[in-house]
């Protein structure tokens, strides 16, 4: 895997639509073809103020991803009570006897 | 009985004085009569509660909550109850189980009336992003309530319960109880226990009380706080007497005020109306102390990256596999992947998937998001640094009073921009709280938000409380 390293003050990442498109499909959306130049400039706009935060000199800063400091919180590996399998299923949108439905994944 | 508070309510239920039934069918008739102008449900259980009521009126224990009428944020499941976060995606969705907050306010003898409206997936500041339209001010309802939890402010602010459930990613609890003129606090991340909540960013989520009192909100989050085995990021810490220093006054107590929050956009009448705030606090012993957070102008844009990218992780389970909206026809399991949640999820929704997709990509980590948090730790820094200096941090919750209903829908920004004073408190953690503090020229109401340190509700409380004993907003209600 190959890391594009941007110097992170001269940071100014243009949106563009194939770019749009290609976060699309990571993302599971679908953007409709005549919808793809405003969500461009709009997801563009939004990365402009994030970009702010090039401003501030973060080196050395470490990064805080958890405001707890709380870590590892372990349970004893014990079966509990849990949902029945009717239950489980009962918000499938498509369900055959005790199965999800799915399209086939493999040909 | 739609004007008493619900620690009245809660004493006459077990005084005997009235039935829970009766108070609930009070607050159902509210909800009936008003309720169709300022749509602040989007489910009614008029039978449920009712059941309810009745079973606390048949048992002999009457908890903290015995008989006081409570509406659920759509965020919260119900087991058995339609909980769609406002988003089509969720539509018939009924959840096989309860929220652990819910269900510890149900062990305290709370009736749960309803399910209130929101920003779909708690997404936005003003309730407009919800698939089923959106909720109306009570003090001027061509206004916004301000959002995420818009209809849980609501159902307080008009009497339709005294109590609701907010949830606050960004500000959605604190933000809207401003706009609305009630009492909202977010706890210190880990107080309270997320499961039951649907999760947007799993870092920043904490459920918290919306109420008329300070009292009221006191009580309300003393019966669903603390420890959860089911939540693993819950703390496993004791939870104090919310009510016990409730009275205690701020005689000594030094509060602190950035010169950060009074930027150039803030409202005069904000300004005018925390301007008096602070003075009662000093008359009534406290100590003013002029400070500085020099990060909080980058709060926004920290938020705006690291809350999408959690929310893209996190919204990645609506596959249309197990629940939720599945598109009608597809070509094969990833075109239906697709169209399933463009179908289903909201243009709001789908910007801050993609922003998240995008800032979480690779080549983009940590350009974005790693860069995002070494600035939510500088906005960390900030706070620790303030401790050392006072014990409590005051100004507005909003620069702004309520805003026209549709006059930021088109403007994502301008919209974000809505919570820059409510973002650094779940960024770092901490709790903070918005209590009424009177009203702009045009009537419409402003927030007094206090933060503080980790854990430290009661102090919060016992500020709001002796600012809330001088003042008394809350007793002034929306003509409707």
């Amino acid at each position: 895997m190959t890391r594009h390293l941007y110097p992170l003050f001269s940071l100014r990442m243009d949106i563009t639509r194939p770019l749009v498109e290609k976060v699309a499909l990571l993302a599971r959306l679908e953007i409709p073809p005549a919808d793809a130049d405003r969500v461009a400039a709009q997801l563009g706009r939004i990365v402009t103020m994030v970009e702010t935060l090039n401003k501030l000199d973060t080196k050395g800063v470490e990064p805080l991803s958890n405001p707890t400091g709380l870590v590892d919180a372990f349970r004893s590996d014990e079966p509990r009570p849990s949902l029945s399998r009717d239950e489980a299923l009962a918000n499938a949108p498509d369900k055959v006897e005790m199965f999800l439905r799915v399209p086939r994944v493999v040909e | 009985m739609i004007d008493l508070t619900a620690s009245e309510i809660r004493d006459g239920v077990r005084a005997g004085k009235w039935k829970a039934r009766e108070v609930v069918d009070a607050h159902l008739e509210r909800i009936a009569a008003v309720d169709p102008k300022l749509h602040a449900y989007l489910h009614v259980d008029a039978d449920g509660a009712r059941a309810a009521a009745d079973r606390v009126d048949a048992s002999g224990v009457k908890g903290l909550l015995a008989g006081v009428p409570v509406a659920v944020k759509d965020n919260m499941c119900q087991r058995g109850i339609p909980t769609t976060c406002a988003s089509k995606i969720l539509e018939g969705f009924r959840p096989p189980y309860d929220a652990t907050a819910l269900l510890r306010a149900l062990a305290a003898g709370a009736v749960p009336v309803g399910h209130t409206n929101l920003d779909e997936f708690a997404m936005g500041s003003s309730t407009e992003n919800s698939a089923y339209g959106p909720s109306r001010n009570p003090w001027d309802p061509t206004r916004a309530p301000g959002g995420s939890s818009g209809g849980s402010a609501v159902s307080v602010a008009a009497r339709m319960t005294p109590l609701a459930f907010g949830s606050d990613t960004g500000g959605s609890i604190r933000q809207p109880a401003a706009l609305c003129g009630v009492v909202g606090m977010k706890p210190t991340y880990g107080r309270v226990s997320r499961y039951g909540l649907v999760a947007f960013a799993s870092s920043l989520d904490q459920i918290g009380p919306i109420a008329r009192t300070v009292r009221d909100a006191a009580m309300f989050l003393q019966a669903f706080a603390g420890h959860d085995a089911l939540d693993s990021t819950s703390a496993p810490a004791e939870v104090p007497d919310y009510e016990k220093d409730l009275e205690a006054g701020v005689k000594g107590l030094r509060v602190g005020v950035p010169k950060e929050f009074f930027g150039a956009g803030t409202d005069p009448g904000v300004r005018a109306a925390i301007d008096a705030a602070l003075k009662v606090l000093q008359k009534q012993g406290a100590t003013l102390v002029e400070m500085s957070l020099p990060h909080t102008d980058y709060g926004i844009a920290a938020y705006y990256v690291i809350a999408p990218c959690e929310a893209s992780s996190n919204l990645a389970r609506y596959d249309g596999v197990r629940f939720g909206h599945r598109a009608k026809s597809f070509d094969g399991l990833i075109d239906m992947y697709r169209k399933s949640r463009t179908e289903g999820f909201g243009e709001e929704v789908r910007r801050r998937i993609l922003l998240g997709t995008f800032a979480l990509s690779s080549g983009y980590y940590e350009a974005y998001y790693k860069k995002a948090l070494q600035v939510r730790r500088l906005i960390k820094n900030d706070f620790d640094e303030a401790w050392k200096k006072v014990d409590v941090i005051a100004g507005p919750t909003s620069p702004i009073p309520a805003f026209k209903i549709g006059e930021k829908a088109n403007d994502p920004i301008a919209m974000y921009l809505c919570d820059v004073l409510t973002v650094t408190a779940p960024l770092a953690g901490i709790p903070g709280i918005s209590v009424p503090a009177g009203f702009t020229e045009g009537n419409l109401p402003v927030g007094l938000q206090l933060l503080g340190k980790e854990w430290s509700e009661a102090t919060l409380l016992r500020t709001a409380r002796s600012y809330e004993r001088e003042t008394e907003f809350w007793k002034r209600s929306p003509a409707l």
